[in-house]
């Protein structure tokens, strides 16, 4: 048998027809759902006829519009098209029987963290979601990723996907990470050195030392911003720190069905003599902590760096740079930690779990956000935030003057009332930087959650090191 | 869906790289339960001021541009997330075809099932369509989906590459899931399949 890799596996696992020209219909397992890109597809369904073809396999929660302040039960936070979005999902959930976590639950949370969280997630099974950081599932082994509302409505009536094969490549990061780095320097800079669209048409597998050391929660952040390198998929090969954290989740497999489950999940890795399209090497201990100074995720520097000028850039990226920094507001030259900022944001789906909590908790413990500052901490789910509360994080978080909130996608996109305001700056764990993002003007520097907490303290962009 | 066969028309041209999906539909009009309608918020940060007046210099607000149907642009379109408001919006405006150097994969994706047609040329070539589309509505470009071809105002033809089973399904509207249903079959038979030999799924 050909070598393969561990994309080339799982995808030969869900081929259920393949046409003479080569395109596929991908069997789905699991199919998440959120407010904002499914009332469309439902309404199609609705329209056609047509009903949920495997409504076991298929999960929704409400996550991009529902405030995230403590009042939220009273509909009256929320704006009307807000509520109307949020109440279509309740309907839909409810018409079509699917699983559901609503607003009041306390499993309720940001898709992607709800689905590994419930065992929803498991190796080998590919997992979509009208949502392009799908691609965080792929920490666990399984081929997920974003799709649009049209292939939200495919995948709802016929559980499947019309798809042709992506190429293969490979990210390795060899060695140890130093003291002060995470995944989220990973990922960033592994964008920073591929760009923003030099991973399109590939599935990324992440693998080397560095990747292999992670926890779950680490790797679900470099799988997370797999679409910003423009890999639709990011992937990691299950291994015991998988099964471990899988393992007694609510919808993991249980007793005989645990054991044949892990079997099929022992094959899955990539052969040592598969083909690689592309194949990316950086060494761990050449990664620093990091932000972006632009409106690309591209944009990425170490946070010993100076903002860069237009001309150290060439092709369209130089009117690019130059859009970049005057919306910034930026001049060239100036040291990035000297970059005063307004706001400090941690949580998403990208670093909203458990332990970016605690890497925030660790540094901001006895400290104090800076006065004038705007902080708030959004845990991705309402079982993390729970966790937090039990681990005494919460306490660390309001006595250095952080909000603290419940569960969602909050700042991150800003499509519930968590905005920033024209001109405001704002050291954000999440995973865009594009203008206007987190509110009309506002300024985006992404960074990991021990550099966001560290700005807090700091009111600029900080070295998170200087702090430890 | 609309079929597209043919389409002659004013290019507008955007040249700017990596330009978002936040950018072409930001996130404040993501919570329609619509598909359509979504044309006036077409690049609604770059079009409109805080008091929501047009900003005369933004392409798609001179009046040589307004009644665009093709958009000329740079590397990289549509990147950022799977929102397929982003192709609704420019098939709302009137956009039907976008021209490109390349595509974020979600939304190249998205475009097809909308109606619009996602070409792929060389930077040289979108350099010259660029410099075309910026002579105004008297520069009418054409582009023939079945001979993939584009002409330009000079009379020059460029050929383009598509997949064949997504130009099938844009020439002749069709709809995805009335395709796939034809294949029922094959997916009862894998489900059945996976359901002995991955039970837990």
């Amino acid at each position: 048998m050909s070598p393969k890799t561990l994309y080339d596996k799982i995808w030969d696992a869900h081929v259920a027809h393949e046409a003479d020209d080569g395109t596929c219909l991908l069997y789905i397992d699991r199919h998440l759902v959120h407010e904002v890109t499914s009332p469309q597809a439902f309404e199609g369904l609705r329209m056609t006829g047509r009903t949920v073809r495997a409504p076991d396999k298929t999960i929704a929660v409400p996550d991009h519009n529902v405030p995230t302040t403590l009042d939220r039960a009273d509909a009256t936070t929320m704006t009307e098209d807000s509520r109307i979005q949020v109440e279509a999902l309740d309907k839909n959930a409810k018409d079509f029987g699917i699983h559901y976590y609503p607003v009041s639950d306390v499993r309720q949370g940001i898709v992607h963290i709800v689905g590994p969280e419930q065992g929803w997630t498991l190796p080998g099974m590919t997992v979509v979601c009208g949502d392009s950081h799908t691609a965080t599932h792929g920490a666990f082994g399984s081929l997920a990723h974003g799709i649009g509302t049209s292939e939200v409505e495919h995948v709802l009536a016929t559980q499947t996907l019309i798809q042709r094969k992506g190429k293969n490549m490979k990210v390795e990061i060899t060695g140890k990470l130093a003291p002060g780095v995470t995944a989220k320097d990973i990922t960033l800079t592994v964008i920073g050195k591929t760009g923003t669209a030099g991973g399109t048409g590939y599935v990324i597998e992440y693998c080397g030392e560095a990747i292999r050391d992670l926890s779950m929660e680490g790797r679900m952040t470099v799988c997370n911003m797999a679409i910003e390198g423009g890999a639709r998929a990011g992937l990691i090969a299950p291994d015991e720190k998988t099964f471990d954290y899988v393992k007694g989740r609510p919808h993991a497999p249980k007793g005989a069905q645990w054991e044949a489950a892990l079997n099929w999940w022992k094959t899955l890795y990539s052969d040592d003599d598969a083909h690689w399209d592309k194949v990316i090497t950086i060494k761990g201990e050449d990664i620093a902590p990091v932000v972006t100074w632009g409106t690309s995720p591209e944009d990425v520097l170490p946070i010993t760096a100076n903002v860069p000028a237009a001309s150290d850039f060439t092709g369209g990226k130089v009117d690019a740079a130059q859009r970049s920094l005057e919306y910034m507001g930026l001049t060239p030259g100036t040291p990035l930690s000297e970059v005063e900022i307004d706001t400090v944001f941690i949580g998403s789906c990208t670093n909203g779990r458990i332990e970016d909590l605690r890497a925030a908790a660790a540094i901001l413990k006895g400290k104090k956000v800076k006065d004038g500052l705007r902080a708030m901490i959004v845990p991705g789910s309402g079982l993390v935030r729970a966790q937090a509360e039990e681990e005494g994080l919460a306490d660390i978080f309001k006595e250095a003057g952080f909000e603290w909130r419940l569960a969602g996608c909050s700042m991150c996109l800003a499509m519930n009332p968590d905005q920033l305001s024209p001109g405001e700056r704002c050291a954000a764990t999440s995973n865009r930087n594009f203008e206007g993002r987190q509110g009309r003007g506002g300024r985006t520097h992404l960074m990991s959650p021990a550099m966001a907490a560290a700005a807090a303290i700091t009111g600029r962009l900080t070295d998170v090191r200087e702090l430890m | 869906m609309d079929p597209f066969n043919t389409l002659t028309g004013i290019a507008a041209p955007l040249p700017l790289i990596n330009i978002d999906t936040d950018m072409i539909i930001p996130k404040q009009f993501l919570k329609t339960i619509k598909r359509t309608g979504l044309g006036v918020n077409l690049f609604d940060e770059m079009r409109y001021d805080d008091d929501r007046n047009e900003i005369p210099t933004f392409v798609l607000n001179k009046p040589q541009y307004r009644d665009a149907n093709i958009l000329v642009t740079g590397e990289n379109f549509g990147c950022g997330s799977s929102r397929e408001h982003a192709p609704w919006a420019i098939k709302d405006f009137g956009i039907s075809c976008v021209i490109a150097p390349s595509y974020a994969d979600i939304f190249y994706n998205n475009c097809f099932k909308n109606g619009i047609l996602p070409i792929v040329l060389p930077q040289e070539q979108v350099d010259v369509l660029m410099k075309d589309a910026e002579k105004g509505a008297n520069a009418r470009i054409s582009i023939d989906l079945e001979a993939q071809t584009i002409t330009n105002s000079e009379g020059e033809v460029f050929s383009f590459e598509v997949d064949a089973f997504k130009k099938h399904c844009l020439m002749n509207g069709l709809d995805d899931i009335g395709l796939t249903m034809e294949k029922v079959a094959a997916i009862d038979t894998f489900e059945s399949t996976a359901a002995q030999s991955r039970p837990w799924v």
